[in-house]
Parts: structure tokens; sequence; C-alpha cells
């Protein structure tokens, strides 16, 4: 058993994606409360770790496909925040020039096949991907990133099984926050590890802890390898805890106050992983200070920038339908 | 008319559900997060959420998690399950979050629920009522803000509703629960805060009758869902500009009312169809050529639609504004069917 799965001259990176999610999502709340933002907006606040790691094992020619929770995933994957910042805002300048907002993203060039508001629709083009990538031999991966609700959409069962029967080179990342919408995991299914499905689909299957970067990098990290060696799909489940409501503006009066309070006290990644590399003596305080005024200043920049940028114009709105 | 009752549309349709409910044990309620923190009821955590926008808020409380049950997000499983049970002699009313899942629970109403009665030679029925929640203007992005009843009414076998007042509302929903055959209602969101007359009582409003919202003499225009309100603004605009409109809400698009909006017509000799959906293969289509069917002989000028503009629900708000109708489209498009200058 490794110690440290991440390679000691990656943990500032690791740091730098989660604490860039971090700082990001409670920018945009705040815009967001501010009144600045309009529609819903679904934060990823508490599930910063999966993204992360996962998305250290990716290259950027690597597909992720995302969620309505997506802002985590994209940031990861390398998508210029500035452009995630105006999307959500609406702006031209943003990734989808103000087409799509925070729910229905896109990145092509950085791998990023969308985010959705349908919950389950990111599992049939994960397969899609994944058959491409197989077809082509190019060597990519395809990862497919969910929460344990879409889990109960009848497309995680096709498209699973499709990937199992047809040994593409997908990995299927369970974000169970335990929660789907208002209804608690305990309700919504019966199965309390979603990685058991796996055995179902004759696929390999591992939960991991969703607060713990380490975990799920090497989880993830021998996935990829699985996966870039024909060896087939992997469902990897990580849990995790939404430290917002589903939405903002969720009151969550459908959750216990204690365990809201247990995992955003005992149980945050980034204090996780920030007491055990400093016990460790891994990286110094003034290493981690110095990546979390950089990204201070990079998500400040975003925000600006995304303010300061111009709607479309509306007469293109009939723009790019064929 | 100041002593009468105003609630609001989503409190109406709440109040259909309710007292129906409580007077008729053999309907159920289902959907996903219509009570919330489902399976909490002892901590108290339950019946939080009441759907996306509250409307069915302290339901289970009052009527019991047996009968208003969440669901998981199982769109085609809890549906097709809403079908079958229908035909069992309970009436389900099944909610669908956004109507924009219709692309996920379309197969079990569409191909199931549309079609059993005609399978059957017309000894089966569901007794389901299918709510769900359409429209745009709030800025939910593509895949929350499509208006998608006429792929509903392209279907024989289902009936369609799409109500714009609190009273029709309630009104049309208590007509839905009671009716043989399995109906799908359109509900607005950006219509739940609208306040309107209601009365108190259970009351139906009849499935397939059209009403004049206001009356006029030198245009028709059709109208539904939220496009009445639009319209009502136009109106104003046209009347200062020595236009009478006569304003004709649909109600409902199956069945049709065609004999109000035919009269209409025949009396106007001018009509202009005011449609949230999309220009295409759609309701306003539809009525344009049930208006040329019967009545061009009687019709001076062109027929002229108003609808969505023919791309996806953007999301950044100055396009949303501009892919929905407005108060200027209608009032060009009636200086059109008319033969006037604006």
């Amino acid at each position: 058993m490794e110690k440290i799965s991440i390679p000691i001259d990656r943990l500032g990176e690791a740091y730098e994606k989660m604490i860039t999610i971090r700082k990001a999502e409670e920018a945009f709340e705040k815009v967001y409360m501010d009144g600045k933002i309009p529609g819903f907006l679904h934060l990823y606040l508490g599930e910063e770790a999966i993204a992360s790691g996962v998305c250290m094992n990716l290259k950027r020619s690597d597909y992720v496909t995302s969620t309505h929770r997506g802002h985590g995933h994209f940031i990861a994957k390398g998508s210029d925040i500035k452009k995630i910042a105006a999307e959500i805002m609406g702006k031209e300048t943003g990734l989808c020039k103000g087409r799509g907002g925070s729910m229905h993203m896109i990145d092509v060039e950085n791998g990023l096949y969308g985010s959705t508001g349908i919950v389950g629709g990111g599992f049939p083009p994960a397969v899609g991907l994944g058959l491409a990538a197989k077809y082509k031999k190019t060597g990519q991966v395809s990862v497919c990133f969910f929460g344990d609700g879409a889990v109960n959409e009848g497309t995680f069962h096709e498209a699973i099984n499709l990937a199992a029967i047809w040994s593409l080179p997908i990995i299927f990342i369970c974000e169970n926050n335990l929660y789907a919408q208002s209804a608690p995991q305990e309700y919504h299914q019966k199965v309390k590890d979603i990685s058991k499905r796996a055995e179902g689909y004759g696929i390999e299957g591992e939960t991991v802890d969703g607060m713990d970067i380490f975990q799920i990098y090497k989880a993830s990290r021998d996935a990829v390898e699985r996966a870039r060696k024909g060896f087939g799909p992997t469902l990897l489940e990580c849990k995790t805890y939404l430290f917002t409501g589903h939405y903002v503006g969720d009151p969550r009066n459908y959750r216990y106050k204690k365990e809201m309070e247990y995992y955003k006290n005992e149980r945050d990644c980034i204090k996780i992983f920030e007491e055990k590399v400093l016990n460790e003596k891994l990286i110094t305080k003034d290493e981690l200070m110095e990546i979390e005024r950089k990204v201070e200043r990079t998500v400040d920049e975003a925000i600006r920038f995304a303010e300061e940028s111009s709607m479309p114009d509306r007469s293109e709105v009939m723009k790019d339908v064929y | 008319m100041s002593e009468e009752r105003k609630i609001t549309y989503a409190q109406a349709i709440k109040e259909a559900m309710v007292q129906e409910m409580q007077k008729d044990k053999d309907i159920i309620f289902i959907g996903q997060d219509i009570s919330g923190g489902a399976g909490r009821e002892k901590d108290g955590l339950t019946d939080t959420w009441g759907g996306s926008f509250g409307v069915s808020k302290g339901m289970s409380t009052l009527l019991g998690t047996n009968r208003v049950i969440d669901c998981p997000l199982s769109e085609a499983g809890y549906m097709g399950a809403a079908v079958s049970a229908s035909t069992t002699g309970i009436k389900v009313i099944s909610e669908l979050m956004f109507n924009d899942f219709l692309w996920l629970a379309g197969d079990q109403l569409f191909n199931g629920a549309a079609k059993l009665r005609y399978l059957s030679g017309g000894t089966e029925t569901c007794r389901l009522t299918v709510r769900t929640v359409m429209g745009g203007g709030l800025n939910a992005g593509m895949h929350h803000s499509q208006s998608l009843y006429s792929l509903a009414a392209h279907i024989p076998g289902i009936k369609v509703a799409i109500p714009s007042t609190p009273y029709d509302a309630k009104g049309m929903l208590v007509a839905a629960i009671r009716d043989e055959d399995p109906v799908i209602i359109f509900e607005n969101k950006a219509l739940y805060n609208v306040e309107g007359y209601v009365p108190e009582e259970l009351y139906t409003v009849p499935l397939g009758k059209a009403r004049i919202a206001k009356e006029g003499s030198d245009v028709t225009i059709i109208v539904m869902s939220r496009m009445l309100y639009v319209a009502l603004e136009a109106e104003e605009n046209l009347k200062k500009n020595g236009i009478s409109a006569e304003i004709i809400d649909v109600r409902s698009l199956v069945p049709l009312d065609e004999n109000v909006i035919i009269d209409s017509v025949k009396k106007t000799g001018h009509v202009v169809i005011v449609d949230e959906a999309l220009p295409r293969c759609s309701a306003a289509t539809d009525l344009a050529a049930l208006v040329a069917d019967k009545s061009i002989d009687y019709i001076d000028g062109p027929i002229k639609t108003v609808t969505s503009k023919p791309c996806p629900v953007p999301f950044s708000p100055i396009l949303e504004k501009e892919y929905l109708p407005s108060k200027e489209d209608i009032i060009n498009a009636v200086y059109e069917a008319t033969n006037r200058e604006g």
C-alpha cells in the first residue's frame, strides 16, 4: 500500500485545483446572491477532491461528460475560469457565448463534452466518446461524472452495459453526496455502496472516500491505466457531501443539522489535505498560502473579466442553429 | 369584485389536488421531490420541498406519504408506473418536474397511456393526470425552459390542457383528475405567482372549452398559457390606436374548442395566433390551418402567427428576451393582419 499516492511534486497542483474550485464557487455564490447571475446555480462546494483527483490523471485530450453541477469538472479539466465565470453570467465571452449558462456548458478544446440540465444525460455520450477512442485507437479515455441520484435513471444501466460489453475505455465516477435533490440516498435506492453495481455489469468497481484526494487519485489512476490498456470500464464511487444545497437558495431543511456540521467541520476535503501534507511535512504552510493567494487573484480576475464583459448581441439569437 | 377571494396560480393548483384528494380516497399523487426529505417523517424533515416550485408543500403532511409519494430520478420508470396504476381503479396525478423531461418519460405516455383505450377496443382507460412545468422567462436555460405542449397534442389519445389563470388552473386540474382519459397539464412556471379569483369550493372548467378573455371587434388574437398576459398588454396599446382586439384563450389544445375560435374570427375578419412554443409544426400552425380551413372566406388579411424563435432557449437574459414573443411582436402582427400601418 503506497503511503502517498500523489507524487510529491504534484501536491501543489492538487491543492491548486481543489482550492480554485472552492474559491471560484464561493465567488459565484456571492455574485449570484448579488443578483448578477440569472437562473439556477448548482455549486460543487465540498466535492472538490473528486474532480481534482480524477482530472490529475487525465490528459487534455481525454474526454469528460459532466452534470448540472459541473463547474468543478470544468475547472479541474482545464477550462479557462474566466470563460466559465462569463458563461454563468450570460456573457458573450463565456465558454458558450452565454447561450448555455451554468448548467449547459461545453468546452471541446479541453475534452469537456458538456454539462447538462438532464440528470443522467451524460452517460450515453460518455459511451460514444469511449467507442470513438477505441475505434480510432487514440489511447484516450472517457470519464463520466454523475451523482447518486442519476444511478436511478435508465441511461445509467444502458450506458454502463454498453461500455462493459464493448470493453470501452471509460471511467464512471459516481459522486455520491447522499442526496438526489431532496431525496436521501437511503430513500431513493436500497444499495449503499453504488460501486457494488459494477458486479452486475461484469466490470471493475470500487468505493473510495470522496473527501480524500489521495484515495481518489490512486483509484482513478489505476482505472485510467486499465482503460488505456484495453481492460475496459470501471465504476468508481466517491463518497462525498455537498456543503451547499441542491441549488443556491435551497434551505436544506430536509437534512440533519448534525450531518451538515459534521461534514463541514470534520470532513472538508481541503482541510483533510492540508492536515495530511503539513503533518507529514510534504509541503510548507507558506507554500500552501502562496498557492491560495495566487488562486484568489485568478478568481478575482475571472469575476472582474466576466462582470466587465458584454452581453451577447441580441440580433445573433438565431446564429448557429444549423 | 374586491371581495372575491384571490390566490395564486400555484395555490390554486395545490387547492385543487388537496380538495379532490380529500374527497376521493382513490387518488394518489407521485413525482420527484413533491414532498421532499422522503423517508424522514419521524425526524420532521419530510415535506420540506413541495416540488421544485413549492406548489405541493404541505400535501404529504396533510394526506400522508402513502398518497403523496416521492420518486427517485427515474422519469420513465415512475411515469410508466403511473400509467398502469391508473388503469386499476385508482386515479394517479403524476408530476414531471419540467416538461423538458418528456423526452425521458415520453415513451410510457405516448406509446402507453395515449394508446390504451384504442388498443383495448375502448374497454380500458388511464385515469392519469400528468402535471408538468413549461415556459421561459426565468433564465433557466435550454433544458428547463421549453414549451412542449404541441408534442403531446400531436399524439391522439391524450388530452392537453394549458391553463393561463388561477381560476382555470384549479378548475381544469379538477376536470383532468375526474376525466376518464389521460390528461397532461402544462403549467407555466412564470405564472405560479400570478394572483386571481378562485372559488374556495371545488368546481370544474371543462376540458375543450376556450374562453373569450377580452371582447373586441377588429382582430382575433388567439393565445395560450402566459401569452394571454402579453396579449392583454398589447391589446391596451392597440386600443389607444383605435384597434379593438378580441382575445381568445384556447385553454385546452386537446380537445380543441373550434367553435369559439371560428366564431370570433368570422366576427373580426382578422387573426393573430400567439404561442410561446416554436414556430414549426406547432399549436400555432395547427390553429392557423384550422382558421384557414373553416373561415377563409371571412378573413381579410394574412393569418399571422407570433411564436418564439426557432432555436434552443438561450440562457443569457438578453437573448432569452429576444427569443420569446413580445408585446411589440403581437402589435406588429396585428398591424400586418389588419393591413394597417403601425
